[in-house]
């Protein structure tokens, strides 16, 4: 295959898609222990959950959970996406049906940083 | 590892995959829910102690996640890295085993 069409390949709307769900799906791989343990501070008491919920009031904390749940929305439409790919949906393969995932995903994602704000 | 375990591997990563569609749509809608207003250990440990029903769906949830993320990882790994050997099957076991007893435990922490 030449060096023009595997540019072009990498530009196709599909492969951004496998890509945002690949990459997604490592962030949630890594994050989700780290989740487990600041969620099991809840094991020494309301106290340490609370010390823990204060630390998680910083900006840059705030915009992290945002990106976190950014992820996981996107995960989840890009993986709804492959699940109906293989049932045999081919209006999943669509650029509008990618498009409406990704839209779908940060919506959700503002809708969580608004919240975490007001 | 042989076909049939590959097979095997493919229909448990779709069928938590399912699973955790739902859970995750759930997850989603409950922390949009419960961070307004801001999160304290007392609002969240209000909602979650002695809550059976929240106890069930949280636990099915980090069973599908700890089938899931170690599986898609195996994919991951293999198609970049090339490590492709019996030990990395071995590590993602472990990883699997982790995944789900921090979850678990979290879970426990929260209910009781």
């Amino acid at each position: 295959m030449s060096l023009a069409a595997r540019l072009r390949g990498r530009t196709h709307a599909a492969y951004i898609a496998f890509l945002i769900h690949r990459l997604s799906g490592i962030g949630l791989a890594v994050f989700l222990p780290l989740h487990f343990l600041a969620l099991g501070q809840a094991i020494q008491g309301p106290q340490a959950l609370d010390g823990f919920l204060d630390w998680s009031r910083q900006p840059l904390v705030k915009a992290a959970e945002a990106g976190l749940v950014l992820l996981l929305a996107a995960h989840l439409t890009g993986g709804l996406r492959v699940l109906a790919i293989e049932a045999g949906s081919t209006r999943a393969m669509t650029r509008a049906v990618i498009s409406l995932g990704l839209a779908a995903s940060l919506a959700i994602a503002l809708m969580f940083l608004l919240g975490v704000w007001s | 590892m042989g076909p049939r375990a590959e097979v095997l591997l493919w229909l448990a990563q779709r069928a938590s995959a399912a699973v955790l569609a739902a859970c995750v749509a759930i997850h989603l809608a409950t922390m949009i829910y419960a961070v307004q207003g801001g999160l304290s250990a007392a609002e969240i440990l209000g909602r979650t102690r002695g809550n059976v029903s929240w106890l069930a769906f949280y636990a099915v949830f980090v069973l599908a996640a700890a089938i899931h993320a170690p599986i898609g990882m195996r994919s991951v790994i293999r198609e970049i890295v090339g490590w492709r050997s019996r030990s990395l099957d071995l590590a993602l076991c472990a990883f699997a085993v982790a995944i789900a007893w921090l979850g678990w435990r979290a879970i426990a922490g929260l209910f009781r």
